[in-house]
């Protein structure tokens, strides 16, 4: 499936996309499928997968402690998109949330390539605005995949209208200045800039940065057509004992999230 | 002479010919909450260095602050006795207060700080030189003012965190990945993304997404604008060579920029090779590494086939980094500047003999560029004169090199 395609069935229902995130690999690869299947069939619409970098700048604790020990166990790209073809076996849609230093290595044709193949959607691209680089952009489009780029609250509106005509898929919109993590409360900022990025596209607008529970999800699914939450799935296998017990914890909060995009 | 034309102040150095760009090299790959920051401090500075109330407070700052204009002097012993007879030159910026070149940088974007109006300065630090210089222009200019050093430098460099602390700065030893100074600017870019509105990142060399290697580059070619006459005063014609060494590689720009024109001056950057470029534990990012993205923008590093960074080595925290300034990757390509390892072992050798021969203690850092110095007098011969950048003075290293000499031991016992 594609993330059109899911963010369509969602809003034929009347609610919000859920996005779910966790990076290949942590706490091993094969755990790291079990986790993303575990959480695709406890409500999560589409997956992000995130590919781990040694220099996650715009990750906190979090995620960076989970992609450091995916890094350590070994986890490689060819890894990644072993995850990515495992999670889009499920019907999925399959997105990599990947910084840009591993893409460039693989190389930009050669990545799209490979994704494509592997059943992947798309690529969302922290640290890769549209106009950083002329490589990503052709090599996704001849492969049909979704470029993913971000806006934030202190992007100008020159700049969200160019970058939500280079994104195909969906746009996503970071809450709050700052760094991924869990936040008691989402950014007062979410709202003013999705109505910002909705005056420039129709694409789906999905929002991250700081969502853990059903509440929060809720809340954003108001304004938002998708919820992404990340490091609170992140915690959960961080938290647990072993996988079965992270699978199973994992497995709740996106109950428990998949409700929070019903509420309404 | 030099007949060319005067340029106008030093910071009109534009040569790129599209901003921030060198060749293939540098841009901008940032998350997009960083791109209106950027924006505004490429702006700033780029009305701020037509304004001459701006520039002349910088030149007063640096005349009456900092002690420029800093000497050449003529190291004619360390010539003779350990650089094949060369005549060798040291560019004194180890006379600058706070001890190195940093505070060049510093004084600028921290006067440019003052003209945005944001109240708090954070910077990364390795050797603790960058941090020095600005939490010292942060208490000059009433900024607050927060360092991330990795844990590993803070240990290596224990005198520079109190000196900072003294200052006022805060201190964060940062406990991610290789605990030095890749990571302390992982974390200072973490703080940016969430304070950028109150805060501004006083970047301490060349890297790092545009403008900063061209606002570092401008803010730092002061070195070479100065040694290039004062050589020309000293002995009537330009060097045969310009020798400097590269962690980012700011004072090495800095003292290369003035005679890239210069066809006959050969330019060297000499980088850390560690326990030697063979071992896999050094610091020589052109020399071993590969075009790629590091903090924001292109260049040469040292990464793995996944384009993981690798983890660098070096016993100068100042030079321990795997990145290098995109404009230096663009120099290598071109073949404008030649760039060399020079381990830790002639590292510390130069560090002695300059010591011995001269009196004056260099930072291990400069060391490196005294090392390669030694190296192209053998090479150039006794009619050679050849300029080294000596960046920092080593004040802050006794202790590093005390335990190298066996001067002292491990628990910092003085040897009998
Ligand atoms: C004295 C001295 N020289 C050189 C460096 C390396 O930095 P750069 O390559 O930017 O000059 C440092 C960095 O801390 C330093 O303290």
């Amino acid at each position: 499936m594609s993330t059109t395609v899911a963010f369509e069935k969602a809003r034929a229902e009347g609610r919000a996309a859920l996005v779910g995130y966790l990076p290949a690999g942590y706490p091993s690869v094969d755990g790291s499928i079990t986790a993303i299947r575990a959480m695709v069939e406890a409500g999560v619409d589409a997956v992000e997968i995130g590919l781990p970098y040694s220099d996650p700048l715009i990750d906190g604790p979090v995620i960076q402690s989970a992609v450091d020990a995916a890094l350590k166990a070994g986890t490689t790209t060819t890894d990644v998109l072993r995850v990515v073809e495992a999670v889009a076996a499920t019907g999925a849609p399959a997105v990599v949330m990947s910084y840009w230093n591993p893409l460039d290595r693989y190389g930009a044709a050669a990545f799209a390539r490979d994704l494509a193949a592997a059943g992947g959607s798309g690529v969302i691209t922290p640290d890769l605005t549209p106009d950083a680089d002329d490589s990503w952009i052709p090599a996704a489009r001849e492969h049909g995949l979704d470029t993913v780029f971000l806006v934030a609250p202190s992007s100008t509106d020159e700049r969200i209208a160019m970058t939500t005509s280079a994104c195909r898929g969906f746009v996503y919109a970071t809450s709050v200045m700052g760094v991924t993590g869990t936040r008691a409360q989402v950014g007062d900022a979410a709202a003013g800039l999705v109505a910002r990025t909705k005056a420039t596209t129709d694409l789906p607008v999905a929002v991250g940065l700081g969502v853990s529970n059903g509440a929060q999800a809720a809340e954003i699914a108001a304004f938002a057509d998708g919820v992404v939450a990340g490091s609170a799935f992140v915690r959960r296998l961080l938290e647990a004992t072993d996988l079965a017990a992270g699978v199973a914890s994992v497995a709740e909060l996106a109950a428990d999230l998949a409700g929070g995009v019903r509420a309404r | 002479m030099d007949t060319r034309p005067d340029p106008g102040h030093v910071l009109s150095a534009d040569r790129a010919d599209r901003p921030g760009r060198f060749g293939p090299y540098g841009g901008r790959y940032v998350p997009e909450a960083l791109i209106a920051a950027l924006d505004e401090l490429d702006r700033e500075y780029t009305a701020a260095k037509q304004d001459p109330a701006f520039t002349s407070e910088l030149d007063h700052l640096l005349t009456t602050y900092t002690g420029r204009p800093t000497p050449v002097t003529e190291a004619a012993r360390f010539g003779a006795e350990a650089a094949g007879g060369a005549r060798v030159l040291l560019k004194r910026e180890d006379l600058n207060h706070t001890g190195s070149h940093k505070i060049n940088n510093v004084l600028g974007q921290a006067l440019l700080t003052k003209r945005i109006g944001k109240p708090r300065v954070i910077a990364e630090t390795g050797a603790g030189q960058h941090g020095v210089a600005t939490a010292t222009a942060a208490a000059l200019m009433g900024l607050e003012c927060v360092i991330y050093m990795g844990e590993e430098d803070t240990r290596r460099q224990a005198l520079n965190v109190a000196r900072m602390r003294l200052l006022g700065a805060t201190v964060v030893p940062v406990t991610t990945g290789s605990r030095t100074l890749k990571d302390a600017i992982n974390e200072a870019l973490r703080d940016w993304v969430t304070n950028v509105a109150t805060t501004n990142y006083v970047f301490g060399t060349v890297a790092g997404p545009h403008p900063f290697p061209t606002l570092v580059r401008d803010l730092q070619r002061i070195i070479g604008v100065e040694a290039r006459q004062q050589v020309l005063d000293l002995t009537g014609r330009l060097p045969d060579a310009v020798a400097a060494c590269v962690g980012g590689g700011s004072n090495a720009i800095g003292i290369f920029h003035a005679f890239v024109d210069d066809p006959d001056v050969a330019l060297y950057g000499f980088e850390a090779g560690g326990d030697g470029v063979a071992t896999g534990r050094h610091a020589a990012t052109i020399t071993a590494g590969s075009p790629g993205v590091l903090h924001g923008a292109r260049s040469y590093l040292l990464q793995d086939d996944m384009g993981q960074t690798i983890e660098s080595h070096s016993i100068s925290a100042g030079l321990d980094y795997p990145g290098v300034g995109p404009e230096h990757a663009w120099l290598k390509d071109t073949g404008r500047a030649t760039y060399e390892p020079v381990d830790d072992a002639d590292a510390m050798e130069a560090f002695r003999l300059l010591c011995r021969t001269e009196g004056i203690i260099p930072a291990i850092e400069s060391s490196h560029a005294l090392a390669g110095a030694r190296r192209l007098g053998e090479r150039l011969g006794p009619d050679a004169t050849i300029l080294v950048n000596l960046s920092g003075r080593g004040d802050k290293d006794v202790d590093t090199a005390a335990k190298w000499f066996g001067l002292m031991d491990e628990s910092g016992e003085v040897a009998p």
